[in-house]
């Protein structure tokens, strides 16, 4: 059993983490030395410097005033995905779990579907099919993602479902309604809280990855995938041009990992794993 | 304090099971009634039925056949909105203590459900009444805001039992309420019940598989085999009056502190046929040594034999 006080510290760090990368991009005019969209065409490809942190692109536009406007784009809109994909998905999972019977495998069914497709694959198709852009992209991601949660829930609901708390819950006068969420919610809460915390970093790598092939965000929008793939023409001549995006990425998904691994562990009320 | 009046009322109720193309009786024919106060303590081998039978009282298994009346009100078929209101009438406190709480309800939550949701009491007034409850079953006032985990199995039994008598239930169904304890808890947790029952005059069925501490606990004694009562009489007069071949057998299994080790016990000779395989004929034939020709042909009746004491056997109710 790891100490609780060692599992609050790595709690505390990974959240310090994601919630400056947050403000970062929430107030990225704040912070940015410059406008994403300005370019400065004596300082093309620029190397970092005092004047460019992380230097410029083949427009002279300063890449960490880009990152900092592409972190609002990047996880606003993975953080948006994964809270509309998991409150559909829970809300019809645990509704197919709790009730079972016709509804159940209705949904079930349909999840079944969705799920036979390759998700990202599938997403790719549904954007060409929608038209580029970053609200067809969510919606995209919306209708491949909620499935998983669904599966998860339910499985978690039928899993107590049975449970004797249950049963004495409703002798104790509990309502349907009362059993959900006095009952049912907070005890599959926890575990869907880390799959949730823990998507966000891959939803970050699916909107990276889609705007690199160019079905996300469109130019000249600053988004970290989007200025990966700008980047990658630049390999090795201006490689700060991959460097930036690509760690501001990959440190982001970690971050978002450590963080559901750390809630996974707080929220055990045993105490250990 | 025992009135004559009748609490409840069951009738030729019957639980089957579909198995194949046949039932399965899990709980056969089985009558009695059970007055305001009293204490009926209900015995059998695990898969006897006597769980089957406390759901199906309480309402949570449905019935296959027959009836049972709460204060001459058949209940059974009670839905929705009804059906949970009526639920406050009947508590039952189960058997394995941690599995009847929910890992993320604090106890003091726990306690206050029922009322709030029965009477939709507030959260300070529950909180209040919580810390009376806790008193009462002899916990100490902090419990409240304890979770479940972090208390001992005898702890726990004794908060669903607060719970249980916190909305004035009418009858209160134990089905085997001590049975995942240690033995030194078991009484002490008989005791409170006992004394509950007795001060809020509620109607109390005991179910455990330990004929000696159901003895000690109820007035009177059910004894269940495969699915029917077998024998039912006052739990005084046990050790003299019992009957029944099952129920005597039971009597000689039980240990006590200064048996000898190497004396044989009278344990029940055999396994209890498995209800699928049920002959027509007494259930317990095979196992009995006075079997005769007629109990391997037909079922015996329930019969009273003198006052109070009803027996299922041809040997005595010819």
């Amino acid at each position: 059993m790891k100490s609780k006080k060692k599992i609050w510290i790595r709690f505390g760090i990974s959240a310090a983490f994601a919630v400056i990368f947050l403000l970062f991009a929430l107030f990225a005019g704040k912070f940015a030395p410059y406008d994403p969209l300005e370019t400065h065409y004596t300082d093309l490809l620029k190397a970092p410097c005092k004047q460019y942190l992380l230097g410029t692109d083949q427009m002279g536009r300063d890449i960490f005033s880009r990152i900092l406007y592409g972190g609002k784009t990047s996880l606003l809109i993975a953080f948006a995905v994964t809270a509309i994909i998991s409150v559909v998905g829970i809300l019809v999972g645990t509704a197919a779990g709790f009730w079972g019977g016709a509804f159940d495998a209705v949904l079930m069914r349909l999840s079944d579907m969705l799920m036979a497709f390759p998700g990202s694959i599938f997403t790719i198709a549904l954007v060409s099919f929608l038209g580029t852009g970053l609200p067809n992209l969510i919606l995209a991601m919306t209708l491949t993602g909620w499935t998983y949660y669904a599966r998860i829930s339910r499985s978690l609901v039928l899993s107590i479902k049975n449970n004797t708390y249950i049963e004495q819950a409703r002798l104790g006068g509990a309502n349907n309604f009362r059993i959900m969420t006095g009952y049912i919610i907070p005890n599959v809460m926890p575990s869907l809280l880390v799959n949730i915390t823990q998507d966000i970093g891959s939803k970050l790598l699916t909107i990276a990855g889609l705007s690199l092939l160019g079905l996300g965000s469109q130019p000249p929008t600053p988004e970290w995938g989007y200025m990966l793939s700008e980047g990658k023409d630049y390999m090795y001549s201006a490689p700060w041009m991959l460097m930036a995006p690509g760690m501001v990425i990959l440190i982001n998904v970690i971050i978002f990992n450590l963080l559901g691994d750390c809630i996974q562990d707080l929220m055990n009320p045993k105490g250990k794993k | 304090m025992q009135s004559n009046e009748i609490l409840l009322e069951v009738m030729d109720l019957n639980k089957t099971f579909p198995v194949k193309k046949e039932k399965l009786y899990a709980v056969n024919h089985v009558s009695f009634s059970l007055q305001k106060g009293e204490c009926l303590g209900i015995v059998g081998e695990s898969g006897c039925g006597k769980s089957t039978l406390a759901r199906m009282i309480a309402g949570i298994t449905p019935t296959s056949d027959g009836k049972v009346l709460l204060e001459g009100k058949d209940y059974i078929g009670l839905k929705g909105g009804e059906k949970r209101r009526f639920r406050r009438n009947i508590q039952m406190v189960f058997q394995d203590p941690l599995s009847s709480f929910s890992p993320r309800m604090k106890v003091g939550t726990y306690l206050m459900e029922a009322r709030r949701n029965f009477d939709g009491i507030s959260k300070a007034e529950g909180l209040k009444e919580v810390g009376r409850l806790l008193q009462e079953v002899g916990l100490p006032e902090e419990f409240v805001s304890r979770y479940p985990h972090e208390l001992s199995g005898g702890q726990l039994q004794r908060v669903a039992i607060a719970r249980a008598i916190s909305i004035q239930p009418k009858l209160l169904i134990c089905d085997e309420a001590t049975g995942a304890l240690d033995v030194s808890i078991q009484n002490q947790i008989a005791q409170l019940l006992v004394k509950l029952v007795e001060e809020k005059n509620i109607g109390c069925l005991f179910i455990g598989h330990d004929l000696a501490l159901v003895r000690s606990v109820s007035q009177r004694i059910a004894v269940m085999y495969l699915g029917r009562i077998v024998e039912l009489l006052e739990s005084e007069t046990l050790g003299e009056k019992a009957m029944h071949p099952y129920t005597k057998m039971l009597l000689g299994s039980i240990f006590d502190v200064y048996c000898d080790q190497n004396e044989e016990i009278a344990a029940p000779k055999g396994e209890p046929p498995s209800p699928l395989k049920i002959r027509k004929g007494c259930a317990f034939a095979e196992r009995c040594s006075w079997c005769s020709e007629k109990c391997k042909e037909n079922v015996p009746p329930l019969q009273e034999v003198e006052p109070g004491h009803k027996v299922a056997c041809f040997q005595f109710t010819e």
